[in-house]
């Protein structure tokens, strides 16, 4: 500790617990970019790309080559300003949103404990909404800011959607927060640590089932994805907020709609799969092979909802705009309200 | 003019979309799983039906030599005039004449099979080949020693087989 009140190491295992996060996040959406087209294709009974590489895993790669030597053209009436910023505005609120999330539990080495997150904030789920529908700006001044018809509509469709969904989406898990009684991601993980009736795991989706559902069709409107990508609708407005784009902007936009995907998914974990948890296992009395097998079992959750993200994408065809609101409005928001008044009774008869 | 309304209305169940998208979800599940269709192109290829009419190949007889007895029936018959052959006294006592040069034209060939159908020793003959696209223009001009290659390496009828590993051209 200096006079500031902070020693150097804790500011240096927090920088490479960012890059670490980071780094990961990266690997994973260019694994995701190269699974995307791989499962669309098994789905469809093709075999994808498979030349890249082993089994075609580079592809991000020589996909990422064709992005930079691609010509960056800018509309004569763009807003030049907006226009560049739009598409950075999509992808750093959604890497950022990865900071609060527990990726696993608490790592003891050389005398001091660690917790796998690079930040354990006491309103981890605040901040994690407040980022998420900070996302939906780049969307909208990416349509605006290219001053054209089909991206403008793409742009409004993004901001009455994501309005719609945000809604059900924060409201949908106040259960959670009712039942767990914090807003902190660590605590809402520790919470689900443990059994329920003896042998299930005591994880939110069994605890609050309604909630997960509203939670997940939500979370699909929120990161822009099918069957709710109205947005970029390709058959109807041409790309969407996008058309205007090229290049690393483009590339650009699409990193925050990944990222925003792994983000989603690892949240999906945190909140209703219990996070770390590995079911009928004390991670802590395992010492380092604990801490291994938390991460483990953080990843193979998120790595399942990924696979869930992209398997619902290739099933689902698009819903109609008129279909979306009254899903939204008259379908999840009630049923979001309903949950918490259950959970409210449910919690009055506990007690 | 009462108006009856027989459209379909579905149930409730059915309008929440649940059943539909867990049905959804089960078939595309499956096919994840299922064969693929993706033929691997340059490494495998697709075996053409019996009767495929593909590149031209000059037949050999039991003792490797070439069928052909220069009777020009094959470039008569032929309607995109590509072939041209040049005769020349044959170094075997069972025939007269053999082709010393035999040149087709594969720019020009409509791969119709006709010269197939004129031959009367059957030594000319389409095959199953469908990828012979060249770099040059002057590569598709094929001469005796091409089109026997071709013998070679489709008389045995595994030319498919064999295409994992060779590719033929």
């Amino acid at each position: 500790m200096n006079e500031l009140g902070f020693a150097w190491i804790d500011i240096g295992i927090l920088l490479l617990k960012i890059l670490v996060v980071i780094v990961v996040n990266l690997v994973i959406l260019m694994i995701m970019e190269w699974a995307e087209r791989r499962v669309s294709a098994f789905i469809q009974d093709r075999l994808g790309p498979n030349r890249v590489g082993p089994a075609g895993l580079f592809q991000a790669v020589a996909d990422g080559i064709k992005f930079f030597f691609k010509e960056e053209v800018v509309p004569t009436g763009a807003d030049k300003w907006l226009y560049t910023f739009a598409p950075l505005l999509v992808l750093v609120p959604a890497l950022m949103t990865f900071a609060a999330i527990p990726f696993g539990t608490t790592l003891e080495l050389f005398g001091r404990a660690e917790p796998l997150q690079i930040v354990d904030l006491n309103i981890g789920f605040l901040y994690i909404f407040a980022l998420v529908s900070l996302g939906v700006y780049g969307v909208v001044l990416g349509g605006w800011a290219s001053n054209s018809k089909y991206p403008f509509l793409g742009g409004l469709r993004a901001s009455a959607q994501m309005i719609s969904y945000e809604l059900a989406l924060g409201m949908s898990v106040i259960g959670i927060v009712m039942i767990t009684g914090s807003l902190r991601l660590s605590t809402i993980v520790e919470y689900q640590n443990g059994l329920l009736l003896g042998f299930l795991p005591r994880w939110n989706v069994f605890l609050q089932p309604l909630a997960f559902i509203t939670f997940l069709v939500a979370a699909f409107a929120e990161t822009n994805r099918l069957p709710f990508d109205l947005a970029e609708a390709e058959p109807e407005l041409v790309g969407g907020y996008h058309t205007e784009y090229s290049s690393m902007k483009f590339a650009m936009f699409f990193m925050g709609e990944y990222i925003a995907l792994i983000t989603t998914s690892a949240l999906l974990t945190t909140l209703f799969f219990g996070g770390w948890d590995f079911p009928w296992v004390d991670e802590k009395a395992l010492g380092i092979w604990g801490v291994l097998l938390s991460i483990a079992a953080f990843a193979l959750k998120t790595g399942f909802f990924l696979f869930f993200f992209l398997w619902v994408r290739w099933t689902i065809p698009r819903f109609r705009f008129d279909q979306l609101m009254r899903i939204g409005w008259k379908v999840l928001i009630p049923l979001a309200l309903l949950n918490i008044v259950l959970t409210g009774a449910g919690l009055l008869f506990v007690h | 003019m009462g108006v009856k309304n027989v459209g379909y209305r579905p149930a409730r169940w059915d309008s929440s979309y649940f059943p539909g998208i867990l049905k959804g979800m089960w078939i595309t599940i499956k096919h994840f799983f299922s064969k693929k269709y993706t033929v691997s192109y340059p490494e495998e290829k697709w075996p053409v039906p019996p009767g495929h009419r593909g590149a031209i190949r000059l037949n050999k007889d039991e003792q490797g030599r070439i069928k052909c007895v220069a009777c020009e029936m094959c470039s008569t018959a032929c309607p995109a005039k590509c072939i041209t052959m040049k005769a020349g006294v044959a170094p075997w006592p069972d025939r007269d004449k053999y082709p010393v040069e035999f040149r087709i034209d594969m720019l020009r060939c409509i791969l119709c099979g006709m010269c197939q159908e004129a031959c009367p020793e059957e030594a000319i003959e389409l095959t199953e080949i469908y990828d012979f696209s060249a770099h040059s223009r002057e590569a598709l001009i094929w001469d005796k020693e091409r089109l026997l290659r071709n013998w070679d390496i489709t008389a045995d009828g595994k030319y498919f087989e064999r295409s994992k590993t060779e590719t033929g051209m």
